[in-house]
């Protein structure tokens, strides 16, 4: 296992990159622990898949070096850096068992034919296809053939980390729940550091104990899935996660409250917001909808199950509030804002509140 | 299940079955009617009955041009199909060198089978060839019109000249179907080049080259032209092929008999042919 090191990363497909936007990826300086369970979550074409590639060495990065326990590999081939990774799309060999399959990355190193064996037959429990194991693997279905493939990335245990390239596209939402959890199991008891690229916020937020957002080739925020959820960094962190998103409103400052359109907001502190488009984020959880506080029209109710989502229209602006599956929606209906629950943002990015 | 029965559907194959008739079945018709009676001309017909298939099948120049057949067949089998594979694996997958290749490779394909013939027939004459002239200038004694290996050598590279190109064609077009991630894959497990070969390329020609093995079989089973207009079957009998016997029996004896004969029985080996190549590949697909 290791600590990878990710130092001034920039790396563009273009033979000759000329400004920042033909970087793929813009400059990702970042260190992912040893042991770590990390999400790289992000829309797609954000750059996530080339840096999970740029970190196994499928790709070799324009500018920027890349550390394993310290030691430079960037330039090494993915054979030396030794990594396992699992790709969106099952990828097996067709004329193999299942079992051949799973022992392939081992015999190809040369693994004792006894340590094989065991370490296959472990991997086929992990993955539940052990009645499978003589089974030729082009016979099975998608999902089936997707279990293979990670098992083609746990079986080794010797490897530096596992890197995820969104594994559960393909797989069923029941059976992708439970190989989640395997996963997580299997961090817990062995300690890999793990790297798990998805768009699914719930997949990141349920794997990983910290959350890599990637937005537009740039990392913009590491954090828990608390503080991603409490806390964005930017707003683009705001309504990427959550469902529905943060609502962000154009706002103007004056102290410890902020004016939209006619509407005060009491604020919890005094931004230090100096200059910049200044917009203030909350989520529609914290968004308390009554008789009381700032007037709306409701344009529409979402009833999604455990609780209804309503659409409101405030001083010109869409917004969005969650209340609880039996609370009504008063007829004079207001909405107030939690202040716990706001942030405030100059230019996309989150400044503080003093006192 | 219920089928649905309704005979006006007849109608609807009846152009197609009355342009068969008269492109194949009725001229195939005249040839049994030659294969069973003998002429010598004048329009005057003598029953012969199965006469001339028994004397087919005990004639060792049928059975010579057979095996000489099947020998060129398997050799030019076992040179085009590796070389085709080679060739596709080493041409290029992305880049401006693609349609390069691809135009450089259909170009022999484009060619007129008698147009080849006669190229290879000029190339390799000793007096005026490039080819001819420039081996036996190196000393190397070589004259196809003579020698029967060497006539052998000339028709087999002119074969794998015109055909390879298909083979690739085909190959490749079974290559650039693979996905990346089946290479990058192949890359984390810690692949060699051969495994790379073996257990992710050659499964995915698989299928590619079984059609690539029956349309070169069939073809060179069939060979005409190409080695008729360079060595016409010669020196001696040596490149006489089946259907270039075929001929020399039927215009060059004028015999109608033993050649219709021989003509069926050949028929019937190319529709055995078929068939097993036919079930072999359905077979492979219902595995799948």
């Amino acid at each position: 296992m290791a600590r990878i090191e990710v130092n001034h990363i920039r790396h563009s497909y273009l033979p000759n990159p000329q400004n920042d936007s033909d970087f793929a990826l813009k400059e990702v300086h970042h260190t992912f622990e040893d042991g770590g369970a990390y999400a790289l979550l992000g829309p797609s074409g954000c750059g996530k898949t080339t840096l999970l590639n740029i970190i196994s060495g499928l790709l070799h990065p324009s500018h920027g070096k890349l550390l394993f326990n310290g030691r430079d590999v960037t330039r090494l081939s993915t054979q030396e850096r030794n990594i396992a990774q699992v790709f969106q799309f099952p990828v097996i060999y067709d004329t193999m068992t299942v079992y051949d399959n799973l022992a392939f990355p081992l015999r190809n190193r040369r693994v004792p034919e006894a340590d094989v064996d065991r370490k296959v037959r472990e991997t086929l429990d992990m993955i539940d296809l052990a009645s499978m194991a003589n089974r030729k693997a082009r016979r099975l279905t998608a999902d089936q053939k997707q279990k293979i493939s990670l098992g083609r990335g746990l079986v080794r245990s010797d490897v530096n980390a596992i890197l995820f390239d969104e594994p559960l596209t393909v797989i069923d939402p029941h059976m992708k729940w439970v190989l989640r959890s395997q996963l997580k199991q299997l961090h817990r008891r062995f300690g890999y550091t793990m790297v798990y690229v998805t768009h699914d916020q719930t997949e990141a937020l349920t794997f990983a104990d910290r959350v890599v957002v990637m937005y537009d080739g740039e990392i913009v925020q590491i954090g828990t899935p608390a503080e991603l959820f409490e806390r964005p960094r930017h707003t683009f962190v705001g309504y990427f996660i959550g469902s529905p998103g943060m609502n962000v409103l154009p706002v103007a400052l004056e102290g410890r409250t902020a004016k939209l359109g006619a509407q005060r907001i009491e604020l919890p502190g005094v931004p230090k917001a100096e200059a910049g488009a200044v917009e203030l984020g909350i989520r529609p959880e914290y968004v308390r909808l009554g008789r009381e506080g700032m007037a709306v029209q409701v344009s529409k109710i979402e009833d999604v199950g455990r609780h209804k989502v309503v659409r409101a229209n405030l001083e010109g602006r869409e917004i969005a509030a969650v209340i609880g599956e039996d609370d009504e929606v008063p007829a004079e209906p207001k909405v107030r804002f939690d202040p716990a629950g706001i942030n405030i943002y100059a230019d996309s990015w989150r400044v503080e509140m003093g006192a | 299940m219920d089928k649905t029965w309704n005979n006006k559907a007849w109608f609807l194959v009846l152009p197609v079955l009355v342009l068969v008739a008269f492109s194949a079945v009725i001229p195939l018709m005249t040839v049994v009617n030659y294969s069973v009676q003998d002429t010598f001309g004048n329009n005057v017909f003598f029953w012969a009955g199965t006469e001339w298939f028994e004397d087919l099948l005990h004639s060792d120049r049928f059975w010579e041009a057979m095996v000489r057949n099947l020998i060129f067949s398997f050799i030019i089998l076992a040179i085009e199909v590796p070389l085709g594979i080679f060739i596709a694996l080493n041409m290029p997958k992305k880049g401006w060198g693609v349609p390069v290749c691809l135009v450089l490779m259909a170009l022999p394909l484009l060619i007129p089978w008698n147009v080849v013939g006669t190229i290879w027939q000029v190339f390799g004459r000793n007096d005026i060839g490039l080819l001819g002239y420039y081996i036996n200038a190196l000393g190397i004694d070589y004259n196809y019109v003579q020698d029967p290996i060497d006539a052998w050598v000339t028709v087999i590279i002119m074969d794998v000249w015109h055909w390879t190109s298909l083979v690739v064609l085909l190959c490749y077009a079974g290559l650039v179907s693979i996905p990346d991630a089946f290479y990058q894959a192949a890359k984390i497990d810690g692949a060699s080049r051969w495994a790379v070969f073996r257990y992710i390329q050659l499964p995915k020609m698989q299928r590619v080259l079984l059609i690539a093995v029956l349309l070169r079989f069939m073809d060179s089973f069939m060979i005409y032209t190409e080695p008729f207009v360079v060595t016409g079957g010669g020196p001696g009998n040596s490149t006489t092929f089946l259907s270039i016997d075929l001929v020399k029996t039927a215009l060059g004896q004028f015999d109608l008999g033993p050649a219709a004969a021989m003509s069926l029985v050949y028929f019937l080996i190319i529709l055995l042919l078929s068939w097993v190549f036919y079930t072999v590949m359905t077979n492979y697909d219902a595995e799948r």
